[in-house]
């Protein structure tokens, strides 16, 4: 077998094999249990005494979600004056200018909510104080924030009838401090000891052996490259992100990039059997997601490696596959499986470009992020998750004619009501986002704007809607990749992204935390042969039925339009 | 909302001072041991620095073997791929075959099912230092003619320095470009 294919199939089992480990780890922390990494706790305690905090003290969770948007409001405002006179703070020494007030908008807002998408670039557009100070800085805490948000629903599941659901600053800063950080400093130090820059000096010039004058954006980026991929946020350093050859040096910093997008989602889910002690409940959720994640990832395989019919047409050879937007270092089949993972968990970060990938691979990962559940976003991807189980849970229930319970709490009107809010809020941003794009195309083509709608795209025909389709849906799914042949730094592109980066953030959070306080608060009613089993296969194959019904109802109609008629045109 | 606003801009300004601060300068302590020291890794020909190891250049002389076509026009201050669709007309018709013919020009020896498609295609980030072994293969023929070598000893010297998959196992055969046109400018003396 080829040494692609072997690259691969390690990376995915290797991943697997530490987020069990991992996982465990995760679960006695949060259950206050020893742990080898104890002895960061004076840190933790010096964190909360200079912000005069009291971790014990307990909250509902109403308190949880009230401080959680006060704090990401503060950021929001923070992030956007920084980014705004950036040129008037320090650490500048490639002189790169402010943002305008509309693209500071939209990446304060993407950076914020775990979005990443970047209409700007990192070469040109953002200075060593904000890639350090507002990106890296949100690329913890945006991660921190829905880690926290996910631990609020662990444990209104593990606790019987009670309010009281654990401390949000608690949940928060341990989960810097005892996840995010230390593994970060891991793979900091390899990326360093690989070639990615470490040091704060600016712009390096040379002269090319064939005699050209070369500058080389440089700066410390290995720190901030490590928690972009570890905290499932994806905006990098570079404009080209980890296709980049100092962002993403060779193929074994690839492989420890690409673990670590879908490392920690993984791990969640096996944190959750630890936690509650229903392991099998753990494997069932693992199960779902690992068919949705592979259903998705070996065809995109298939097709990058088996190269473009179109390039096949004019004449050349294709050995490794196709290679338009790709890099040599990594191959078609690893940018394939980065497409994938990196779709699925909300990450956005990328090895190759996804404007030129096949049909095929656009379907793919569309479809991931129309999910956006398969794994997920760091604790937000178990938050999409919970709400397709409730719905499988309620379904099932009617199905029976039983009134539908979960973790021993009858699931009534008001949580079904949130919960189907929650899952059509997705399709909704999406589809009446992109229509209203296509129709500003398609009816003002020449509008008088700045930048003319007939000038948005880089690709015509079924590719060009898909680029639009898959900018909204990449924001609603707080993923941040994009087809980058949009002219989305723009004012449209900047104000509608922003707006819709933002509901679909904060809306799916506090659906899932309001419906874990309200059922946490109920009557616990224990478990009788009547009771739907949760932790069985069948409710597996629910679950699994329940997110292929509402994303493929919801979301064939437009995929028809994009990849689907464009795989179909390709001779 | 009060009860939670002090609290907050107070940790975020510790956690700004941690993560954003001490964590990125301990990184660039850290770095200081690494090759090149956290300034990225350089090359040196006669004494003076010709390039980043890992970032590609530009190549467009026939004695040189060529790098990848970039969208960017190896602009290490720019990164960026074409993000050209697979089935857009003007990209195929266009771009490609416009890179087809001058390949071909070049090298006449060359058929056209004898090209890789990475020469021809532009990388993710423009700035992509390697090629395939096969890609720097079917250039032998004119770098050996541009500089009256002999077509094997520059097929050994692609040999010598295509890099093996990690530990045998993972990933692609490459060849470093810029290693391997400094390679021939050391013969030549």
């Amino acid at each position: 077998m080829n040494t692609e294919f072997i690259g691969v199939i390690f990376i995915y089992m290797a991943t697997i094999i530490l987020a069990i480990p991992l996982g465990k780890y995760i679960a006695k922390v949060f259950k206050g249990e020893k742990t080898w990494f104890d002895f960061i706790g004076p840190l933790e305690r010096f964190i909360f005494r200079f912000s005069g905090i009291d971790p014990k003290r307990e909250m509902n969770w109403k308190q949880h979600l009230k401080a959680l948007l006060t704090i990401n409001c503060l950021w929001l405002f923070y992030a956007f004056f920084c980014l705004l006179f950036q040129n008037h703070l320090p650490l500048n020494p490639d002189g790169n200018p402010n943002q305008t007030p509309d693209l500071a908008f939209n990446t304060a807002v993407s950076f914020v909510t775990n979005t990443n998408l970047q209409d700007y670039s990192g070469e040109t557009g953002a200075t060593y104080y904000t890639q350090l100070f507002v990106f890296a800085f949100l690329h913890f805490v945006s991660a921190a924030t829905g880690f926290a948000a996910m631990m609020v629903v662990f444990k209104g599941m593990k606790e019987k009838t009670t309010d009281k659901l654990g401390n949000f600053w608690d949940f928060f800063v341990k989960s810097i401090t005892r996840l995010f950080l230390p593994l970060s400093i891991i793979l900091a130090i390899i990326l360093a000891f690989n070639g990615t820059p470490t040091s704060y000096k600016g712009k390096a010039t040379f002269i090319s052996l064939q005699g050209d004058t070369v500058h080389v954006s440089r700066g410390p980026a290995a720190a901030m490259i490590a928690i972009k991929q570890l905290g499932t946020n994806g905006g990098g350093w570079y404009g080209a992100n980890s296709a980049h050859p100092l962002e993403n040096p060779n193929y074994l910093t690839n492989i420890l990039e690409n673990i670590s997008i879908i490392l920690i989602p993984i791990a969640i889910v096996f944190a959750l059997g630890y936690y509650l002690n229903k392991k099998k409940l753990a494997w069932v959720i693992f199960g779902v997601m690992t068919v949705g994640y592979l259903i998705m990832v070996i065809p995109s395989i298939i097709a990058e490696t088996g190269g473009n019919p179109a390039i096949a047409h004019l004449g050349v050879n294709q050995p490794a596959g196709s290679m338009e937007g790709k890099e040599v270092r990594f191959g078609p089949a690893a940018s394939a499986l980065w497409g994938v993972s990196t779709t699925v968990t909300s990450n956005g970060s990328v090895n190759a470009m996804h404007d030129s990938m096949m049909p095929v691979s656009g379907i793919a990962q569309l479809f991931d992020m129309m999910i956006n559940a398969f794994y997920g976003g760091v604790g937000v991807g178990y938050l999409n998750f919970y709400i397709f189980i409730i719905i499988a849970v309620f379904i099932s229930g009617l199905m029976v004619g039983r009134t539908p319970e979960f973790f021993g709490r009858k699931i009534e009107a008001r949580e079904m009501k949130i919960a189907s809010l929650i899952a059509l809020l997705h399709p909704f941003l999406i589809l009446v986002f992109t229509a209203v794009a296509s129709y500003l195309l398609a009816h003002y083509p020449n509008i008088n704007w700045a930048e003319k709608p007939s000038a948005w795209l880089n690709n015509p025909s079924f590719h060009g809607f898909s680029e639009m389709l898959y900018q909204f849906t990449s924001c609603s799914a707080n993923n941040g990749s994009g087809y980058e042949g949009l002219a989305d730094n723009s004012i449209f592109w900047n104000a509608a992204g922003g707006i819709v980066m933002f509901i679909a953030r904060f809306m799916p959070i506090i659906g899932p935390v309001a419906i874990a306080g309200i059922l946490a608060n109920k009557k616990y009613i224990p478990e009788s042969a009547g009771t739907l089993k949760t932790d069985t296969t069948t409710f597996g194959v629910m679950i699994f039925a329940v997110i292929i019904i509402v994303a493929a109802l919801s979301f064939f109609p437009a995929l028809t339009l994009g990849p689907i008629a464009e795989h179909f045109s390709l001779k | 909302m009060k009860t939670y606003i002090l609290p907050s801009i107070k940790i975020t300004i510790i956690l700004l001072v941690i993560v954003s601060g001490l964590y990125p300068l301990a990184i660039a302590g850290i770095g200081k041991l690494a090759p090149g020291h956290g300034d990225g890794v350089t090359v040196e020909y006669k004494g003076r620095v010709v390039g980043f190891a890992n970032v590609g250049q530009k190549f467009t002389k026939d004695q040189y073997f060529w790098s990848r076509p970039s969208a960017v026009d190896y602009n290490a201050a720019g990164s960026g791929g074409s993000n050209k669709g697979p089935t857009n007309p003007d990209y195929l018709h266009k771009d490609v075959q416009g890179r087809i013919d001058t390949f071909l020009k070049h090298n006449p020896t060359v058929k056209k099912e004898q090209i890789p498609a990475e020469l021809v295609t532009a990388s993710g980030s423009g700035l992509d230092p390697d090629l395939s072994p096969a890609g720097a293969k079917v250039q032998a023929a004119r770098v050996a003619k541009a500089r009256g070598l002999s077509e094997e000893q520059v097929l050994a010297l692609v040999d010598s320095h295509t890099e093996k998959p990690l530990l045998g196992l993972f990933g692609p055969e490459k060849v470093n470009v810029l290693k391997l046109n400094i390679a021939l400018d050391e013969i030549k003396k």
